[in-house]
C-alpha cells in the first residue's frame, strides 16, 4: 500500500493544476480572442454605460416599460446587513421561489398578481409567465402572449398608438431555435430599449 | 403535451443511441491502451504525468490494490479542495472579494465535489471566489468523473477476464480517461458555450445602471469552463446558485439541448464500452434498452403531469401548465425532459426548480434517484449500480429454474450476491434512515420552506439526493445548517464509497473465475425477456423500498391538491 501513496498523490496534484488552472486559463484566453462580447456577460451599453446584459433580466415598474416575469430573489438590507430583504432580479443571488403546488403563500401571491392584471386588461387572459416566478429570478424573457397583453398599458403611458407599439413587441419575438427547441420569447430589455428608441 | 415537444423527445433519444456505438468505440481504445487521433498530442504529456508519478503503465493491480489508489487519490483531492475553501479569502483571483468558508459548510462541499455528488448547500456567486471554482472544484469536476468511469472499466474487465489476477492500473485509467475522453470534449464545449452566451472571464463583477435607474451587479467568472465538465461528467454543481436555470450557465434552447445531451452521451456509451469489451456488443444494447424503458416511462409521466398545471393556477382559470419555477426560454417540456434526464443520470443540475414542480411531476426525479441512478445514471456509477442489479436479475432467474446463474460467461455465486446486496440495501439505509432522523429533530424540521407534505418531501429528496450523489434539490430547504452540513456529507461518503468498494469485490472475484461456455441451459442475457426481468427486479427492489416514502410525501400532496387543499 506505501508504494501506491506517491503515485496517487502526485497524479492528483499534476491533474489538478492541469484541470483547475492550465484548462480554465487557456479556454478564458481562447474566449476573450474568440467571443469577447459573450465571454463579458452579452453586456448592453447606451450613451457609453452599462445598462444590464442581454441574458439577464432587470426589475421594471414603470407604466411605461414592458414588465418581465415576477423575481423571488432577495439579497442584505441596504440599511441593516443582518436582514434578508425582496430585491428582485438581484443578480448576485440568483435563485426561485422553492414554493410548491400546494403552498399557500403561493396562492396569496398569485391571487394578488392575477387581480393586478385584471384590472390592467380585462380583455386578454392572463398569461402565466407573468403570474409564476422563474427558476433563476434572472429570467429575461417572457412569452409573446405576456408582451402583448402588456401592449395597452405602455401605449397609453407613453402617448402611442397601440398598433405601432404591437408592431415593435412583434419585431422583438425570437421564434423557436432551428424552428423547433424551446419556446418563443420576448427579451424585456431589448423589447424597452426598442420602445425607448421610438419614443423616448 | 405539444408536437413539438414530442420531436424534441425524440429527437434527443435518436442522437443518443447514435452517438453511443461512435463514442463507446472511442473510449474503448482510450482504456484498451490503443492509439487514437489525439495520441500524437496527449500522449507526451501522459508520458510526463507517469514519469513524474513513477508510474509503471505496464503494471496492473488486484483489485483491492485499484481501490485504495483510488481512495489515496481521493484523500489528496479532499485536502486539496478543503483547503481552498478554507483560505480562499488570502488566495488570489478574488475580485468580489469572497471570506472564507466555514468548516462545516467547506466539509460538505469538499465530499460534495470528491464524490461527484456535488450538492450545494452554498450560493456560487454570493460565497466562492473565482480560484475556488477553478482550481478547486472544476478538477474535483473532473477527477471524480473520470473516477466513475474507471470504476466501471474496472468492473467491465473483471467480468470481461478469466482465470486473471488483476483489473487494470488505477493511475494509467484516470490519466487517460482525463486526458483522451474529458479534457477534449469540454475544450470544444466551452468554446460551444461561450459563443451561445456563458461568460468566460477573470474580470469583477460589472455594475449596471438598469432602464428605470437602479443599480444592477452583474456577477460573471470563468463559468463556461467549469460548466462544460459538470454537465459531461454528470456532476451538476453550478457556478451560480440557480444552476443551469441562470442565464450565464444556460443561455439558449440549443445551449439547453447540448447540455441535455452531455448529461447522457458518456454514460451511455459505456454500456457500448461493455459490449465490446465482453465480445458482445448486443449485451450493452440489452441494458441500454432497459434504461430506456426507465427512461420513456419518466419523461412521458413527468411531461404529462408539469403541462396539466397545478390545481391552482387552474382556479384562477390560467393554462399554459405549471411555469412557476420554470424558464421562459425553456418552457415545459425543455424543464421537464431536463429534470428527468438529469436524475436519470446522477447529474443533479437543475434548469427549472424542483421544489415548484407540481406533486406528481416533481415525484419522478425522486424516484429516478431512489432506483439508484442506474438509467444512464452518473458516468461509470450507473453503469455498475445497474451491472448490481443484473447480477440480482440473474440470480433470481436462476432461483426461479433450479440452475447457477450465469451472465456472460461467468458463474455468480454466493460472494457476488452478496456483494450486490450490500451495496444495493445502503441506498435505503442512508435515505429511508437520515429522512426518518430529520422529521423528528427540531432544528432539522425548521430547515423545510414548505408546510405539510411537501415539507416532507424537501427533506426526502435531500437525503435521496445526496445519498444517491445526485446533487439536485427540492431547494427551498435550508441546508445550510450543521445538521444538513454533516448528516449530507456522512450520506454522500457512505453512498458512494459503500457502493464502489463492493462493486469492486466483485469485479476481484469474476475476473478470477473461468469461462464457462454457453450451453442450452443458458438464460440469454440480451434479450426482451432478460431487459423485462431486469426491468421488473428493479422496480419490486425499488417500490418494495420506497413507496411507503413516497406515499407520504408526493402522493398525499398531490391528493391534498386535487382537493385544494393549501399548507
Amino acid at each position: 500500500m506505501l508504494k501506491e501513496i506517491r503515485p496517487a498523490l502526485v497524479l492528483v496534484v499534476l491533474l489538478t493544476a492541469i484541470t483547475g488552472l492550465i484548462y480554465p486559463l487557456a479556454m478564458t484566453g481562447i474566449s476573450q480572442v474568440l467571443f469577447p462580447t459573450q465571454a463579458n456577460g452579452s453586456l448592453i451599453e447606451k450613451d457609453g454605460e452599462v445598462v444590464g446584459s442581454a441574458l439577464i433580466g432587470q426589475s421594471f415598474t414603470d407604466a411605461k416599460y414592458f414588465h418581465g416575469r415576477p423575481s423571488p430573489t432577495t439579497g442584505p438590507d441596504p440599511k441593516d446587513a443582518s436582514k434578508t430583504v425582496a430585491i428582485p432580479y438581484n443578480a448576485v443571488n440568483s435563485g426561485g421561489s422553492n414554493l410548491g403546488p400546494t403552498s399557500k403563500a403561493l396562492a396569496e401571491r398569485i391571487g394578488a398578481d392575477v387581480a393586478a392584471l385584471k384590472k390592467e386588461n380585462s380583455a386578454a387572459p392572463v398569461p402565466v409567465d407573468l403570474v409564476t416566478t422563474s427558476a433563476s429570478g434572472l429570467d429575461p424573457d417572457i412569452s409573446p402572449e405576456a408582451a402583448l397583453f402588456q401592449v395597452p398599458r405602455v401605449a397609453r403611458a407613453r402617448g402611442l398608438p397601440d398598433d405601432r407599439v404591437r408592431a415593435l413587441v412583434r419585431a422583438q419575438i425570437e421564434g423557436r431555435t432551428l424552428g423547433f427547441l424551446g419556446e418563443p420569447r420576448v427579451n424585456v430589455l431589448k423589447l424597452n430599449l426598442a420602445l425607448d428608441r421610438a419614443r423616448p | 403535451m405539444t408536437l413539438i415537444g414530442w420531436v424534441q423527445i425524440a429527437l434527443y433519444c435518436a442522437i443518443i443511441v447514435a452517438l453511443t456505438p461512435l463514442v463507446g468505440g472511442y473510449m474503448t481504445r482510450v482504456f484498451n491502451g490503443e492509439l487514437t487521433l489525439l495520441s500524437p498530442v496527449l500522449r507526451p504529456i501522459e508520458n510526463l504525468l507517469y514519469r513524474a508519478g513513477g508510474i509503471d503503465e505496464t503494471s496492473e493491480q488486484h483489485w483491492l490494490t485499484y481501490t485504495i489508489a483510488m481512495l489515496l487519490f481521493h484523500v489528496g483531492g479532499f485536502v486539496i479542495l478543503y483547503s481552498i475553501l478554507r483560505l480562499q479569502a488570502v488566495l488570489p483571483f478574488n475580485p468580489a472579494g469572497q471570506g472564507a468558508v466555514a468548516p462545516d459548510l467547506s466539509l460538505n462541499t469538499a465530499i460534495s465535489f470528491a464524490t461527484n455528488t456535488n450538492w450545494q448547500n452554498y450560493g456560487g456567486e454570493s460565497t466562492l471566489s473565482y480560484l475556488t471554482q477553478m482550481l478547486g472544484l472544476t478538477p474535483q469536476n473532473f477527477l471524480s468523473a473520470a473516477t466513475g468511469i474507471v470504476l466501471a472499466v474496472a468492473l467491465i474487465r473483471g467480468i470481461a477476464r478469466a482465470s486473471a489476477k488483476t483489473v487494470g492500473n488505477f493511475c494509467v485509467d484516470i490519466t487517460r480517461c482525463t486526458l483522451y475522453i474529458l479534457l477534449p470534449v469540454c475544450v470544444v464545449f466551452t468554446l460551444f458555450l461561450v459563443w451561445q452566451g456563458i461568460p468566460q472571464t477573470l474580470g469583477p463583477y460589472v455594475e449596471a445602471t438598469t432602464l428605470e435607474g437602479g443599480r444592477q451587479t452583474l456577477a460573471l467568472g470563468p463559468v463556461a469552463s467549469q460548466v462544460a465538465i459538470k454537465m459531461l461528467g454528470t456532476n451538476g454543481g453550478g457556478f451560480f446558485n440557480a444552476n443551469a436555470a441562470h442565464p450565464f450557465e444556460n443561455p439558449t434552447a440549443l445551449s439547453n439541448f447540448v447540455q441535455m445531451l452531455s448529461i447522457f452521451v458518456l454514460g451511455a456509451a459505456l454500456t457500448n464500452v461493455f459490449g465490446r469489451m465482453v465480445g458482445n456488443p448486443k449485451q450493452g444494447w440489452a441494458i441500454l434498452a432497459a434504461m430506456g424503458v426507465f427512461f420513456f416511462a419518466g419523461v412521458l409521466f413527468c411531461y404529462w403531469a408539469e403541462a396539466n398545471g397545478t390545481q391552482m393556477l387552474n382556479a384562477f382559470g390560467i393554462g399554459g401548465g405549471n411555469m412557476e419555477g420554470k424558464e421562459v426560454r425553456f418552457g415545459i417540456l425543455g424543464s421537464a425532459l431536463f429534470a428527468v434526464i438529469t436524475t436519470a443520470a446522477s447529474c443533479g443540475a437543475v434548469n427549472a426548480m424542483h421544489d415548484s414542480f407540481t406533486a406528481l411531476g416533481g415525484m419522478i426525479p425522486l424516484i429516478n434517484i431512489e432506483l439508484g441512478e442506474i438509467v444512464i445514471g452518473g458516468v461509470g456509477a450507473g453503469l455498475y449500480g445497474m451491472l448490481l442489479f443484473v447480477i440480482l436479475t440473474v440470480f433470481v432467474a436462476g432461483l426461479m429454474v433450479g440452475r447457477t446463474p450465469e451472465y456472460v460467461g461467468k458463474k455468480i455465486e454466493a460472494r457476488e450476491v452478496k456483494m450486490a446486496m450490500l451495496a444495493i440495501l445502503i441506498l435505503p439505509l442512508m435515505i429511508l434512515g437520515w429522512t426518518a432522523i430529520a422529521v423528528v429533530y427540531p432544528p432539522a424540521v425548521a430547515s423545510m420552506a414548505n408546510a405539510g407534505p411537501h415539507g416532507f418531501s424537501e427533506v426526502l429528496y435531500a437525503f435521496s439526493s445526496m445519498t444517491g450523489n445526485n446533487g439536485s434539490a427540492f431547494a427551498g430547504l435550508s441546508g445550510n445548517t450543521f445538521f444538513y452540513n454533516i448528516a449530507g456529507a456522512v450520506a454522500m461518503f457512505i453512498g458512494r464509497f459503500w457502493m464502489i468498494v463492493p462493486a469492486m469485490a466483485i469485479a476481484g472475484s469474476l475476473a478470477q473465475k473461468k469461462m464457462v461456455a454457453a450451453s442450452a441451459g443458458t438464460f440469454p442475457t440480451t434479450g426482451g425477456l432478460f431487459v423485462g426481468l431486469l426491468v421488473g427486479v428493479i422496480l419490486i427492489v425499488g417500490g418494495l423500498t420506497f413507496f411507503p416514502a413516497l406515499a407520504l410525501g408526493p402522493i398525499v400532496e398531490h391528493l391534498a391538491m386535487q382537493a385544494g387543499q393549501l399548507f
